[in-house]
């Protein structure tokens, strides 16, 4: 039974890193890839080491693998966060079907302060100015290099 | 059918480094292609915790559950890689 278990648990586990996998492959921009890659491999993982947990039956294994477990839950959202934080600022396109930017403008990067509130008046949209220019890159278009430049 | 005697956790063990590995690959296409930097650490991420879903797997098709250790360690060096680049990408933009 416990087998069974563990079996199911692995292959369930393995499936969603493969999807997980295929979404960053075909996600259009940064910020919608690292949706797949974040929580659906945490997902994946966290699944494929309960499999371990199940099938070793014993305290300590199953106290090592929840261990990663728990680690995997706690620094994957705060790896994420900063890696598409600083993303962001150093100019990552967005995805020219994205409908909504709320850091435009609230963003000083003298300071490195992100602001908060009503976006005032005159200020620049950073690190673009144009709306243009900041969603013509993204992958669908291969040949624009607006991403790397920035670099 | 030979593999239908085996034991469930063992076949279940290959599948899934199979299936791992194929994702791997995939993982290994977007750090090659990806157009910016950030997007070659998010795939080298994705890379690592396929790692970690690889050692697990690994530890039930050889029943040896010290392998966890080596996941462990895995997973701690891949949040403190991850965090380095994001604070080198946002520290490099500062005039």
């Amino acid at each position: 039974m416990t087998g069974l278990l563990s079996a199911i648990l692995l292959v369930v586990g393995a499936v969603f890193m493969l999807l997980a996998a295929v979404g960053v492959i075909r996600f259009p921009d940064l910020f919608t890839r690292m949706h797949a890659a974040t929580k659906v491999s945490t997902l994946g993982a966290s699944s494929m080491l309960l499999a371990v947990a199940v099938h070793f039956g014993s305290l300590g294994v199953a106290v090592q693998a929840l261990l990663v477990v728990l680690f995997f839950f706690l620094t994957a959202p705060v790896a994420a966060h900063m890696i598409g934080r600083a993303a962001y600022f150093v100019g990552v396109p967005l995805w020219q079907g994205s409908v909504r930017d709320d850091l435009r403008g609230r963003y000083d990067p003298r300071s490195h302060v992100l602001g908060s509130g009503a976006v005032p008046e005159g200020a620049p949209a950073w690190p673009r100015d144009d709306d243009e220019s900041r969603r013509s890159g993204g992958s669908s278009t291969p040949g624009s290099t607006s991403g790397r430049e920035r670099q | 059918m030979s593999w239908m005697l085996l034991d469930p956790p063992i076949f279940a063990s290959r599948v899934a480094l199979l299936v791992l590995a194929a994702g791997m690959l995939l993982a290994f296409v977007r750090l090659a292609r990806g157009p910016s930097l950030p997007d070659r650490v998010v795939a080298l991420d994705l890379v690592a915790t396929h790692l970690v879903g690889a050692i697990a797997a690994y530890s039930i098709l050889t029943g040896e559950p010290m392998l966890l250790r080596s996941a462990i360690v895995l997973a701690l060096l891949t949040f403190l890689g991850t965090v380095a680049f994001a604070r080198y990408l946002e520290r490099r933009q500062r005039p």
